[in-house]
C-alpha cells in the first residue's frame, strides 16, 4: 500500500471520489480509498471532497479527526502495527513492543528516519492464542519475540 | 452443560470449513425460503415466543424490537443495521462468529430483513477486524453468487442486498445512534432519542440495529422452534449465549453455552478453573468494561444471566465477557485502566461526559497512589452520579459503572492504601 504511494494530485483524487460518490454515505468509503491508496490523507483532499459532496470542509475535517484510523502525515513504506491488549502483554507483548521501538529509536505512531518503517498500536488482531502478534502491511504475524521481529525488520529495511 | 447438538455455533473455533458448502453441512441454509414463505408477522411472533434478548448489552426483547418497525412503507425504505463494532474491552465474540460462522449471520440478515420489510441491510464492522471483514466479504460474496441473497433471493421474489462498511476505529461507534451517524458518513456523534431509529434511522428512514449475535441466531431458532430456544435458561433469560471468559482462569476461552449457567460451572467446564483456586479470586467484571465489577465471594454462586447479575449483584451481563481477576490485581489502577479507555473515547458532545471522564481520570490517578483524602471517595461517587443518566448515549454511564462498582465493592481497599499513604507505608500485602 504505503510503499507504491503515487504523488497526491487533484485529478487522481478527483477520481477516487468519483469512484465512490454513488453510495449511500459516501464520505467514510472515500476516505478509506484514498486513504489506501496514499497511506494517508493528503491536505489537499478535504476541500475536494467538501466540494463534490457539497459539504463543509470543517464537516470533512471533523470526521478525518474523530476517527483513529485515518493518518495526516504520509507513513513510512511499511506499517507495523503491534498488538497492545491484555493476551499479548501477558505472553510479553509489552516488553517486545519497547525493544522493538527502542530499537528503531522511535515512539508509537512515528517513522523511522530513512522512512521505511512506521511502527502503531493497534488494540486486538484476534490472534489472542499466538501471541504476542503483529500486522505487516496487512499480513499478521503471532508468537512473536525479539529475533524473529528483528528478522521482521530487517525484510522491511529498517 | 449445553449438548453438542444444542449448540448454534457449530463453527466457532474455525476447525471446519467456512466456506458454504461448509455451513450447508452443517444444516444453515437449510429450508430459508420456507420460513420467508411463511410471513413476517409468523416470523415476528416465534422471535417473541423464544424470548430472544438483544446479545449486544442491554438486552432488549429482539422480537418486540421487530415489531416496532412500521408494517406498511410510507413511502421509506426499511433497514437492518448489524451492530458488528464489537469494541467493548474483553468482547470478543462476535468476531469468532464472523470469521467463522460467517454465513449464520447472513441467512440471520436476510431473514431478519425480511420480517421487517427491508430490502437492504448494512454490517457495520470496526476498523481493527480487517481479517474478519475480508471473510465476511467472501461468504457474502458466495451467497450472491448462489442466489441466495440479492435479486430473488433463495427463490422467494424478495429482493435484498446486504453490504459491509468498514468503521474507522472509534468505540463510540457501538452505540446504536453514532453507529448510524458513522454510516451515514458522519462523525461518530450519537443522537437525542427519541426519535428511535424504527421510527427516523439511518437516513430518515425506520431502521433496526441488532448485534452480530442476536441476528446470527435468528435461523436457527426458527429452524428448530422457539420452545426449543426457550428451553435454555431461566424464565426471561432464555437462550444459549456465547461466553467470552479471559483473565485469570486456566484456559481462557470463547464459548457457547446455555443462558443462567452457574459462574462456577462456566469457570470449571470451560476455562480449567481460576489460576490459583477459587481462594485467588479476587474480582470478577461479568459483561464487558462498562459494568460494575463484582468481588470474587459474591461471583462463586452467581448466576450467568440478565435478570440474576443486574438485580443480586448490581451488575450487568452486557456483552457477556467475563473478565476474571485474581489476587495479584491491583484492581484500582484496573479500573483506572477503563477510566482511561473511557475518557479517551468520549466523543465530547455532552460535557458531563466529556468533563466527567477526565475528572474520574484524575482523581482514580490519585486513588492508585493513595495520594488523597478519604471523603474524595465519596465526592468520586457523587461525580460519578451526575455522569451517568446525564448524557444522550450510554458511554456516560458505562464510564461512571465502573468506578461505582469498584467503590461499592472495595472501598476498604482503597480506604487502606490512602491510609498507608499518609502513615508513609504501603499496606503489607
Amino acid at each position: 500500500m504505503a510503499d507504491t504511494a503515487p504523488e497526491p494530485n487533484a485529478e487522481t483524487l478527483a477520481d477516487l471520489i468519483e469512484a465512490q460518490r454513488h453510495l449511500e454515505g459516501p464520505l467514510l468509503p472515500i476516505l478509506h480509498t484514498i486513504h489506501e491508496a496514499y497511506g494517508h490523507i493528503p491536505d489537499t483532499a478535504p476541500a475536494l471532497i467538501a466540494d463534490r459532496l457539497n459539504i463543509g470542509r470543517a464537516e470533512v475535517h471533523g470526521v478525518i479527526s474523530f476517527y483513529h484510523d485515518f493518518r495526516r502525515l504520509p507513513a513510512g513504506r511499511h506499517v507495523v502495527k503491534i498488538c497492545r491488549s491484555e493476551a499479548c502483554q501477558s505472553v510479553g507483548g509489552a516488553a517486545l513492543s519497547e525493544a522493538v521501538l527502542a530499537k528503531l529509536g522511535i515512539g508509537w505512531g512515528e517513522t523511522t528516519a530513512n522512512g521505511a518503517v512506521t511502527v502503531e498500536p493497534v488494540y486486538c488482531l484476534g490472534l489472542c492464542a499466538s501471541g504476542p502478534a503483529a500486522m505487516v502491511d496487512g499480513k499478521v504475524i503471532g508468537m512473536l519475540d525479539t529475533d524473529r521481529f528483528d528478522r521482521v525488520l530487517a525484510e522491511l529495511g529498517a | 452443560m449445553l449438548k453438542d447438538q444444542d449448540r448454534i455455533f457449530t463453527n466457532l473455533y474455525g476447525m471446519h470449513d467456512r466456506t458454504l458448502a461448509g455451513a450447508r453441512a452443517r444444516g444453515h441454509w437449510d429450508g430459508t425460503a420456507g420460513i420467508i414463505e411463511k410471513g413476517r408477522d409468523w416470523i415476528v411472533s416465534q422471535m417473541k415466543a423464544s424470548g430472544l434478548r438483544g446479545r449486544g448489552g442491554a438486552g432488549f426483547p429482539t422480537g418486540l424490537k421487530w415489531s416496532f418497525m412500521p408494517k406498511e412503507s410510507d413511502g421509506r425504505p426499511a433497514y437492518l443495521v448489524v451492530n458488528a463494532d464489537e469494541s467493548e474491552p474483553g468482547t470478543c465474540k462476535d468476531r469468532e462468529i464472523m470469521r467463522h460462522d460467517p454465513h449464520t449471520l447472513i441467512e440471520g440478515c436476510l431473514i431478519a430483513s425480511f420480517a421487517m420489510g427491508a430490502h437492504t441491510a448494512h454490517i457495520y464492522i470496526r476498523g481493527e477486524y480487517i481479517r474478519e471483514r475480508e471473510a465476511l466479504q467472501a461468504a457474502i460474496d458466495e451467497a450472491y453468487d448462489a442466489g441466495l441473497i440479492g435479486r430473488n433471493a433463495c427463490g422467494t421474489g424478495f429482493d435484498f442486498d446486504l453490504h459491509i462498511t468498514h468503521g474507522a476505529g472509534a468505540y463510540i461507534c457501538g452505540e446504536e445512534t453514532a453507529l448510524l451517524e458513522s454510516l451515514e458518513g458522519k462523525k461518530g456523534m450519537p443522537r437525542m432519542k427519541p426519535p428511535f431509529p424504527a421510527g427516523a434511522g439511518l437516513y430518515g428512514s425506520p431502521t433496526t440495529v441488532n448485534n452480530v449475535e442476536s441476528i446470527a441466531v435468528v435461523p436457527t431458532i426458527l429452524r428448530r422452534g422457539p420452545e426449543w430456544f426457550a428451553g435454555f435458561g431461566r424464565a426471561n433469560n432464555s437462550g444459549t449465549k456465547i461466553f467470552a471468559i479471559s483473565g485469570h482462569v486456566n484456559n481462557p476461552c470463547v464459548v457457547e453455552e446455555s443462558m443462567s449457567i452457574s459462574f462456577e460451572e462456566l469457570i470449571e467446564k470451560h476455562c480449567g478453573g481460576i489460576r490459583g483456586g477459587w481462594d485467588n479470586l479476587k474480582a470478577v467484571i461479568p459483561g464487558g468494561s462498562s459494568v460494575p465489577v463484582v468481588r470474587g465471594e459474591n461471583m462463586r454462586d452467581a448466576i450467568m444471566d440478565f435478570d440474576y447479575l443486574r438485580d443480586e449483584l448490581g451488575s450487568g451481563l452486557g456483552t457477556a465477557a467475563v473478565i476474571v481477576m485474581d489476587q495479584s490485581v491491583d484492581i484500582i489502577k484496573a479500573i483506572w485502566r477503563l477510566s482511561k479507555f473511557y475518557k479517551h473515547e468520549s466523543c465530547g458532545q455532552c460535557t458531563p461526559c466529556r468533563e466527567g471522564t477526565g475528572w474520574m481520570m484524575r482523581v482514580m490517578e490519585r486513588l492508585v497512589r493513595g495520594e488523597a483524602e478519604v471523603e474524595e471517595i465519596d465526592m468520586l461517587f457523587d461525580v460519578s452520579k451526575q455522569v451517568e443518566g446525564h448524557t444522550i448515549c450510554a458511554l456516560g454511564d458505562a464510564a461512571a459503572w465502573p468506578v461505582q462498582g469498584l467503590i461499592r465493592n472495595f472501598r476498604d481497599e482503597i480506604e487502606d492504601r490512602i491510609k498507608a499513604q499518609k502513615t508513609g507505608r504501603m499496606a503489607a500485602e
